[in-house]
């Protein structure tokens, strides 16, 4: 469940993913150097939904609860950019970050109090029928949200103008911003890392394995899903705020639930048994999506046949076939 | 006083089409355990294939009076049955001994499908129907002009509600479809083709479905995204009335036709998101819904 492959756990699993991580944090850095900056946004964008989908995954994978109304999250943190540059004038991303971090903070925080009395189906229901009460919002409070038209939102200062990339031109803005998103997606992975690795971690993967178990053990099965929704809705919160810059624009579109949708779908193409699962799935889902519209008016055709299939033949994932090809090539590899 | 009256009726009208389409969403639920995502896209689909099926009769000129119109709004239904009569056995079926939120996503995957089969076959362009409408007269209500088409879909409305009941409550196969529901297992045991019941259930719930976009069609136009829009409003209205539930689907029905006729004449900003809030209450405090057991 840990990494890549599905043979029996390595004393060391820190070492492991070094090993692992390293390799993978340097390709991603070496990037820009290669690939041309269209390559660059595409790939800054897939490490954006990436934590998207490491946040959703705390839910789904390690607690057992499918969300459908992630967009909410996402659209609160894209929104609250959004309000600051236009209604406050701000141009400082750090200053972006804070803001969407706490207001994403304390919408999940109320939603996830009043969903987390709910599982299972009821649990999904109830997080898209409120993720639909922000969409409405957006969409009928035009004065404030632009309506369907969105809100533009003008390129940032980074790290308050010490990166500045004036006078380069879009590429220049590329390059320097997808090392911006690459940092926080790395500390992003990192503490999600240490989060599902913690005691915190593991009651969480008790509770969706038994229930009832955990809860005769003495843990507080409402108070720690609460804790992982509230965490899984500021990863969300923070894949809204980087997402924004980038797009340039902000529309309901991204509250609305077919956006919540796509989420799980990134997340179960990349395998949501697997901690790794949901961030090859949202560079894998990025790249997917932006070919298939590329290439045909009708791309959701496309993203729905591989869903389909995805949930019929390989409901592991792409990560989850990959661990079990491995485990087949080298059977009882010697760890 | 005029105008209240009309409003009145217009939430009928609304309350009969979201009623067909909640109640096959329910039907399904109950049956099958099965929240299925792609029921908006089944109700879009018998929206377009009735319009497309009255396009086609009224350029084929065979005597184009009102009533054969009317036959076609069945066979779009029949034809959204059909489809679903397809789905359920090639890929649903494989998924019901896995856990529910494979159900969700697959149901989720044939939305995608379903709004893009649509998009290719009738392009992005609203397909009408309105010659029904304008075939019959414009009635006065107390006053004020209201175009009889709206009355007639009332009667559906009302008649697909008794139908439904008397279909599920009094007769073999509504027995049959209650045992099922309430355990598959001791209803297989005790000889029920289970799924034969699930079939026709599914099958049952599409025509539904297809029947509400069938009649609405005429009136409002097919156009992309109408199913996706749908399927929310039927999620609100099968979780205030009860997932599984008839009756709850009916009275669901009308709550949420009349808030929204409500919340347009009076809070037109807030419309939508009171609907969602007044779902949101419902499964806070009373988690079955009104009339929900499960």
């Amino acid at each position: 469940m840990i990494a890549l492959t599905g043979t029996p756990r390595p004393a060391l699993p820190q070492l492991r993913l070094m090993g692992i991580a390293v390799p993978i944090a340097v390709l991603l850095a070496l990037v820009p150097s290669f690939a041309n900056s269209y390559q660059t946004l595409l790939l800054a964008y897939g490490l954006i939904i990436a934590i998207a989908g490491l946040g959703f995954n705390l839910l789904l994978g390690y607690t057992g609860l499918l969300s459908f109304g992630h967009s909410a999250y996402f659209g609160t943190g894209a929104y609250a950019v959004a309000f600051m540059a236009q209604d406050l004038g701000v141009r400082s991303m750090e200053a972006y970050i804070l803001c969407g971090l706490a207001l994403s903070a304390i919408v999940s925080a109320v939603f996830g109090f009043i969903c987390v009395r709910h599982t299972r189906i009821f649990f999904g229901i109830l997080t898209l029928a409120l993720s639909q009460v922000l969409w409405s919002l957006a969409l009928k409070l035009f004065w404030i949200t632009g309506g369907s038209d969105g809100l533009r939102v003008p390129r940032p200062t980074l790290l308050g103008g010490m990166l500045t990339y004036t006078g380069g031109g879009f590429p220049r803005f590329i390059s320097y911003y997808y090392y911006y998103v690459l940092v926080l997606f790395v500390v992003c992975v990192l503490v999600m890392w240490m989060i599902v690795h913690s005691p915190f971690g593991k009651a969480l993967q008790a509770i969706r394995d038994n229930e009832t178990r955990a809860a005769f053990l003495g843990l507080r099965v409402r108070r720690f899903r609460w804790v992982a929704f509230l965490i899984s809705g500021v990863y969300t919160g923070l894949a809204g705020v980087l997402w924004v810059p980038l797009n340039g624009l902000t529309t309901p579109d991204i509250l609305y639930w077919p956006f919540s949708g796509e989420i799980v779908f990134l997340t179960l193409l990349g395998g949501f048994r697997n901690f790794t699962g949901p961030i090859v799935g949202g560079i894998v889902f990025t790249f997917l999506k932006t070919y298939a519209v590329a290439t045909t008016e009708y791309w959701q055709i496309l993203l729905g046949v591989v869903l389909v299939v995805l949930v019929l033949v390989l409901p592991t994932g792409i990560v989850g076939a990959l661990a079990q090809l491995i485990g087949r090539l080298w059977p009882q590899r010697a760890d | 006083m005029e105008i209240l009256a009309i409003q009145i009726l217009n939430s009928l009208f609304y309350a009969s089409v979201l009623f067909l389409i909640a109640a096959g969403l329910s039907l399904i639920f109950g049956v099958m355990n099965i929240v299925n995502l792609a029921h908006g896209s089944l109700y879009a689909l018998g929206a377009y294939i009735t319009a497309w099926l009255i396009g086609r009769a009224i350029a084929g000129g065979s005597g184009a009076s009102a009533i054969w119109l009317f036959l076609l709004m069945p066979i779009g239904a029949l034809a959204v049955a059909l489809v679903g009569a397809v789905i359920e056995p090639t890929l649903l079926r494989p998924l019901y001994r896995r856990a529910e939120e494979y159900q969700l996503l697959v149901t989720f995957g044939l939305l995608l499908i379903l709004e893009d089969v649509m998009r290719f076959v009738w392009g992005g362009l609203p397909l009408t129907a309105d010659t029904v409408v304008d075939a019959l007269p414009i009635v006065r209500i107390l006053g004020q002009l209201y175009p009889a088409y709206n009355l007639v879909v009332i009667g559906i409305g009302g008649i697909a509600a008794l139908g439904l009941w008397a279909f599920v409550y009094r007769t073999r196969f509504g027995v049959m479809l209650r045992a099922t529901s309430q355990d598959r297992r001791m209803a297989s045991a005790l000889g029920l083709d289970v799924g034969r019941v699930y079939i026709l259930a599914f099958a049952i719930g599409c025509f539904m479905a297809g029947l509400g976009g069938a009649i609405v069609v005429p009136s409002q136009a097919a156009v992309l995204g109408m199913g996706v829009d749908a399927l929310v409003l039927a999620f609100v209205v099968v979780v205030v009335g009860g997932l599984g539930s008839l009756k709850g689907a009916l009275v669901g029905a009308l709550i949420v036709s009349f808030v929204r006729t409500a919340g347009i004449q009076f809070f037109p900003e807030v419309e939508l998101a009171v609907l969602y809030l007044i779902a949101g209450i419902v499964l806070l405090v009373r988690p079955t819904g009104l009339f929900g057991t499960a």
